[in-house]
């Protein structure tokens, strides 16, 4: 059992927690993932590690109140248990030997796009951060992400925090302007994913997604979590989750990310009705 | 005198048009007076023909006599001495290529029913509490298990018995491996391997589930906490697919998906459990072994009006165990032997269909069975909105890639000593899928109990 140590609320919607998992705090590197169950019966579900702190033996995840796991688990609180809490898994991201690099998050993205720019920022590299949400009260991770890039770039796509546009459009910006980047990392919403990979192609920049398909295991047993990547199938949780974004097939992903949002709608009804009882 | 009934006593079964709508036992076991019968049709052979067809060597004559006396406790802890898990072997060994196909009785008629015998002892040792191990003598000795499939419980099993401290860690959230994950409720239920694990444990095993050895902790650091030994039974890998048009379309799942979420997530129990699984009216599954008929009769029990089993070659060639193709046929499972998917096809993302050719049989092929050879012109779709694969799989990659000098075979499998399971890597060994890739249960018992004896010499000689 996995005890949750902390529990913050970084945003309407988007919950922070540590849970206690020495095994995963102890291996544990930007661009890898975990798995977690919140009960015995429920699904497992992969997040993203957001940070990790090998002396407590805890790790960070940031997630999104979405669909029914998330919702059950952003409901725990300090103090309790989640039954499975497994990782790393999948292969650390390549951070060696970039001098410069854009680290662009999209909303939650952010949360995972924050342990690559702060290992990058560490190990000395010019570090452009930016970070696009849908409106000012959703903005998370602003003080982190500053200690942990030379600049940040925040964007809302409502125009509320004093910018208005979406992370390509600062980062076209910044390209036109002559900034050059050995490489671009872009964690977020498949479509974002998706656009600043036709972006950063225009320049011949390579650029590293973080992908999140549907995942059972996680551990290279299941294939669910297949992609298409330069023409062949990739396994995320053994081959990824970090992948070339010039190569993914984003429309493909887009569309079996969708494969169950019948059930996922049907499931959030029934955790409405649950709620009014 | 032995009873010369020249037929297996058969054993009760749930009726097919009741059992392929739940996901209860379809077999259900003999009644005392039913294995009684059975019993006396073994002629006690001094030779003992069977045991060498056992790939863990039951005593089988010794046990079956025990029975005979209606010394049923007995005849379990006989098992026992040679079988960690018998609850499981007498369900899911392919006994008719085994221990049966050596018994003189089937000469001349059917052999002794040596799988239903087992089952029938070993549930009734799980039912009535087992007879009491004689205590182990424990040596102090740790060992360290990768997985908690057949390979790793019986290495873990045996071991115990020798006296080492054994500790089996396990990826999933769940033990058991493909007895948890693969095989489905109605064939293995899974309570009951619950139960027999719970069996292995009492021998003081200790299992730790959610920890993936290669991620959470590497080999190299099994042995600086103090294992003398490792064993790798990581079991099965990522699925094999066709690489034809149309495989990541919605609706096509490896066969792997397709049951870990009906067995391991219990889809079957949605919305009582969280993670759903669709199934279309009709489904197509792809291949022609156990786990194929295993996802057919699950996607018959989810709801799937027609299911239809798609294979390359004829039914002769087929692997699955014939007792399987019985009943997946009894359950209403259509077979269209020699034929082959060339593409998976789609609407708005979502499969529609699978295009197929004929296939007729030519020369026989490296494996001895003859080649399959498209028939010009016989393309044709079957009109099916799911599409499961199961053509297999290869060995799990995660601890071939995170540890150095770990020999593996051009397909991914690990390279042992047939005799010992002796790896590349001094007291690392290994066994089951991990080794060979996709194959049974008992196989991968059989090469755990042999793994058991490598490690015991191993460490005694250092």
């Amino acid at each position: 059992m996995y005890q949750i140590v902390k529990r913050e609320q970084l945003s309407p919607g988007v919950v922070r927690m540590a849970v206690h998992a020495p095994r995963v705090a102890k291996k544990a590197l930007p661009g890898q993932f975990i798995i977690l169950r919140v009960t015995e019966n429920g699904e497992r579900i992969p997040l993203t590690i957001s940070d990790y702190d090998r002396e407590a033996g805890t790790v960070t995840i940031v997630f999104q109140e979405v669909g029914r796991t998330t919702k059950l688990l952003g409901a725990m609180q300090e103090g309790e248990y989640l039954p499975t809490f497994v990782g790393p898994l999948g292969k650390p991201s390549h951070l060696e030997g970039i001098k410069r690099a854009a680290v662009i998050g999209g909303g939650l993205g952010t949360a995972i796009a924050y342990p690559q720019a702060k290992a990058l920022f560490e190990a000395g590299a010019h570090v452009d951060v930016i970070a696009g949400f849908r409106s000012k009260d959703l903005i998370i991770l602003e003080d982190e992400l500053k200690k942990a890039a030379t600049n940040v770039y925040i964007t809302t796509d409502d125009g509320s925090n004093g910018r208005k546009g979406f992370v390509t459009d600062v980062l076209r910006n910044l390209l036109e302007k002559g900034e050059r980047y050995d490489e671009v990392i872009a964690i977020g919403p498949l479509p974002m994913m998706k656009f600043v990979s036709q972006l950063t192609k225009e320049y011949g920049i390579r650029t590293t997604v973080s992908m999140n398909p549907v995942m059972i295991d996680g551990t290279g047993m299941c294939g669910g979590c297949r992609l298409t990547v330069g023409g062949e199938t990739k396994f995320a949780c053994v081959d990824g989750p970090d992948f070339d974004g010039h190569l993914v097939d984003f429309d493909e992903a887009m569309r079996r990310n969708a494969m169950y949002r019948q059930q996922e709608r049907e499931a959030d009804c029934r955790l409405l009705s649950k709620e009014a009882e | 005198m032995p009873n010369m009934q020249p037929h297996k006593t058969p054993m009760p079964e749930q009726e097919p048009s009741v059992r392929s709508g739940n996901f209860r036992e379809v077999a259900l076991g003999y009644t005392e007076e039913q294995a009684l019968n059975e019993a006396a049709r073994c002629l006690n052979c001094k030779n003992m023909p069977c045991v060498s067809g056992c790939p863990v060597n039951v005593r089988i004559p010794e046990f079956i006599q025990k029975i005979a006396q209606k010394d049923y406790a007995g005849a379990a802890a006989i098992i026992k001495t040679t079988n960690s898990l018998p609850a499981i072997c007498g369900r899911v060994c392919p006994q008719e290529s085994q221990c049966e196909s050596k018994c003189v009785r089937g000469i001349k008629g059917e052999p002794v029913a040596i799988g239903r015998l087992e089952r029938f002892a070993a549930d009734y040792a799980m039912e009535h509490g087992a007879q009491a191990e004689e205590a182990i003598q424990r040596n102090g000795r740790k060992v360290a298990i990768i997985g908690s499939g057949p390979a790793g419980l019986t290495c873990a099993g045996d071991l115990a018995r020798m006296g080492y401290d054994v500790h089996i860690f396990e990826a999933l959230h769940t033990p058991g491996g493909v007895l948890s994950y693969g095989i489905p409720e109605f064939r293995l239920p899974k309570e009951l391997v619950r139960r027999e694990i719970a069996t292995v444990e009492a021998l003081g095993v200790t299992i730790e589930t959610n920890v993936v050895v290669g991620r959470s902790i590497t080999v190299d650091e099994l042995f600086q906490e103090g294992y003398e030994a490792v064993f790798i039974g990581s079991g099965a890998g990522l699925p094999s697919f066709m690489h034809i048009p149309g495989e990541n379309l919605n609706g096509v799942y490896s066969a792997n998906e397709f049951l870990t979420r009906i067995n391991l997530m219990k889809a079957y129990d949605y919305p009582n459990a969280d993670t759903p699984i669709t199934v279309g009216e009709s489904v197509a599954v792809v291949g022609g072994g156990n786990v194929a008929m295993d996802a057919a009769r699950c996607a018959k029990r989810l709801g799937a009006k027609n299911v239809t089993i798609v294979y390359r070659r004829s039914e002769a060639e087929m692997p699955a165990r014939a007792e399987e193709v019985h009943h997946a046929k009894e359950e209403g499972i259509a077979f269209a032997m020699l034929t082959n998917p060339v593409e998976v096809l789609g609407e708005d993302g979502w499969v529609k269909g699978l295009k197929c050719v004929k296939m007729e049989l030519g020369e026989p092929d490296a494996s001895g069975r003859r080649r399959p050879v498209e028939v010009p012109g016989s393309e044709h779709v079957l009109d099916v909105q799911t599409v499961i694969i199961a053509i297999g799989n290869t060995p799990n990659p995660l601890l071939r890639t995170t540890t150095p000098n770990l020999a593996v075979n051009k397909k991914g499998g690990i390279v042992v000593d047939e005799e010992t399971g002796a790896t590349s890597i001094p007291g690392v060994f290994a066994g089951g899928d991990a080794v060979t890739g996709a194959a049974t249960v008992i196989l991968a018992m059989g090469a755990g109990k042999r793994a058991a004896k490598g490690i015991d010499a191993y460490i005694r000689s250092k």
